[in-house]
């Protein structure tokens, strides 16, 4: 049995563990507020955007010579995936779930013999993956300097996208990220970006418009900003998830740790007692022999 | 009868600017200044770098952006831009280096005719403002 003096060590050890992380669950509140502020403002754009390519997609007429970034490049052999990570860990499951969803995507991909890319967004993704498709890798972006996710940001990763695309790269692009529902769920997603995808979805007005310049030439320059747009929003959605995960992950801890003080101090408690009856025992037995 | 319309301008990060009391909207669109009145047919266009001019009652209010896409749809204006600057707000330092900026990216040789001119078109926008 551990003596008195290391449990006591033992107790302080957990109090200042539970400390830093009740720390990191206020801080990581507090954030999580901001940036659940900043995805349900960054909303309307990203839904407008949506919107507007529906109804010019919809009225298309010359579907054949639709933009690639609309209608693909016509096979699809190699994927880009761009899998969007935290920069920080100590936020749960968030990381590993997104890894869990985006290497479930990459060996499917694989057994189908199409070939692979990936870019990383964020540190955490890229230290999990390089271990098995450090080869496929073929770029790693941080944002560690930012506080935020910015749009300055999404949209560097977007025009690094749209170059590869436009150098025959790749053909197909999906992005991985946290879609964040509230602070316990948070549902890892795969969103297919390049050629677009949004078949099924009917535009909700019939009204038609008038295009200046014409619709191709419209097409053509939205689409590279959707690319931005769709990234940012994977950012925000992210880093409010980050957040949120981080929460409950600390709170966890915090809760576990106030049981294991318990149970140490419960302990603690019984040896010392149990030394003090041994002591007493003792005494009174030696007073006994007098 | 009103001659008012509703104009929203929202950029990545926010909903910049909502009004509904707005009688004209001048917007720099990519072929040319375009006013838009009540009752417009619906429209779809995009911007060029310019000033968009918002005439309501309390005012003329005037916004420098460098891209964006206008919607106009049942006396709604949308307007989606990733960058849009208050002129009121706007100094002078800051102009500078938005110009000192384009005028960097002008002088790269290796890009397209339209990326080209949207860059001189921003250049020619910034001094005039200056």
């Amino acid at each position: 049995m551990a003596s008195l003096d290391d449990l006591k060590k033992r107790i302080a050890s957990v109090k200042s563990t539970q400390k830093i992380t009740k720390a990191m669950k206020m801080v990581a509140a507090a954030k999580l507020r901001r940036a659940q502020e900043n995805a349900e403002k960054g909303r309307p754009y990203s839904e407008k955007m949506n919107n507007v390519i529906l109804n010019l997609s919809n009225g298309l007429s010359d579907k054949e010579n639709a933009p690639k970034l609309l209608s693909g490049t016509g096979q699809e052999k190699t994927h880009l995936c761009v899998v969007m990570t935290s920069d920080r860990g100590l936020c749960g499951g968030f990381n590993s779930n997104i890894i869990k969803k985006a290497k479930s995507y990459f060996s499917k991909i694989l057994d189908e013999g199409k070939e692979l890319k990936i870019i990383t967004v964020g540190s955490k993704g890229n230290d999990q993956l390089k271990r098995v498709y450090g080869d496929k890798i073929i770029k790693n972006i941080s944002f560690k300097e930012s506080k935020n996710a910015n749009y300055f940001d999404a949209d560097k990763v977007g025009k690094m996208v749209i170059e590869k695309f436009e150098t025959g790269e790749f053909d197909v692009c999906t992005i991985f990220y946290n879609q964040f529902k509230n602070v316990i769920t948070q549902i890892p997603q795969a969103q297919q970006i390049i050629p677009l995808n949004n078949e099924g979805e009917e535009s909700n007005s019939d009204e038609s418009y008038e295009f200046e310049p014409d619709e191709d030439e419209i097409l053509s320059n939205l689409l590279p900003k959707n690319i931005s747009t769709q990234i940012f929003k994977a950012m925000l959605e992210n880093s409010a998830s980050e957040q949120g995960s981080r929460m409950s992950a600390m709170d966890n801890a915090t809760r576990n740790a106030g049981e294991m003080v318990d149970k140490l101090t419960i302990e603690y408690n019984r040896s010392r007692q149990a030394a003090i009856t041994k002591e007493l025992i003792e005494i009174i037995s030696g007073a006994e022999s007098l | 009868m009103s001659e008012e319309f509703k104009v929203e301008i929202v950029n990545p990060e926010k909903s910049f600017l909502v009004k509904d009391d707005v009688s004209e909207v001048v917007v720099p669109a990519f072929e040319g200044e375009m006013g838009i009145l009540k009752d417009h047919i619906s429209i779809i266009s995009f911007l060029k770098p310019g000033i968009i001019k918002i005439l309501s009652k309390s005012g003329q209010e005037s916004y420098y952006v460098e891209d964006g896409i206008v919607e106009f749809k049942n006396n709604n204006l949308s307007i989606l831009t990733s960058a849009i600057f208050n002129l009121a707000d706007i100094n002078k330092s800051k102009l500078q280096d938005l110009l000192k900026q384009a005028e960097e990216e002008a002088s790269k040789t290796d890009m397209n005719d339209q990326s080209k001119y949207l860059v001189d078109q921003k250049i020619d926008v910034l001094r005039s403002i200056n």
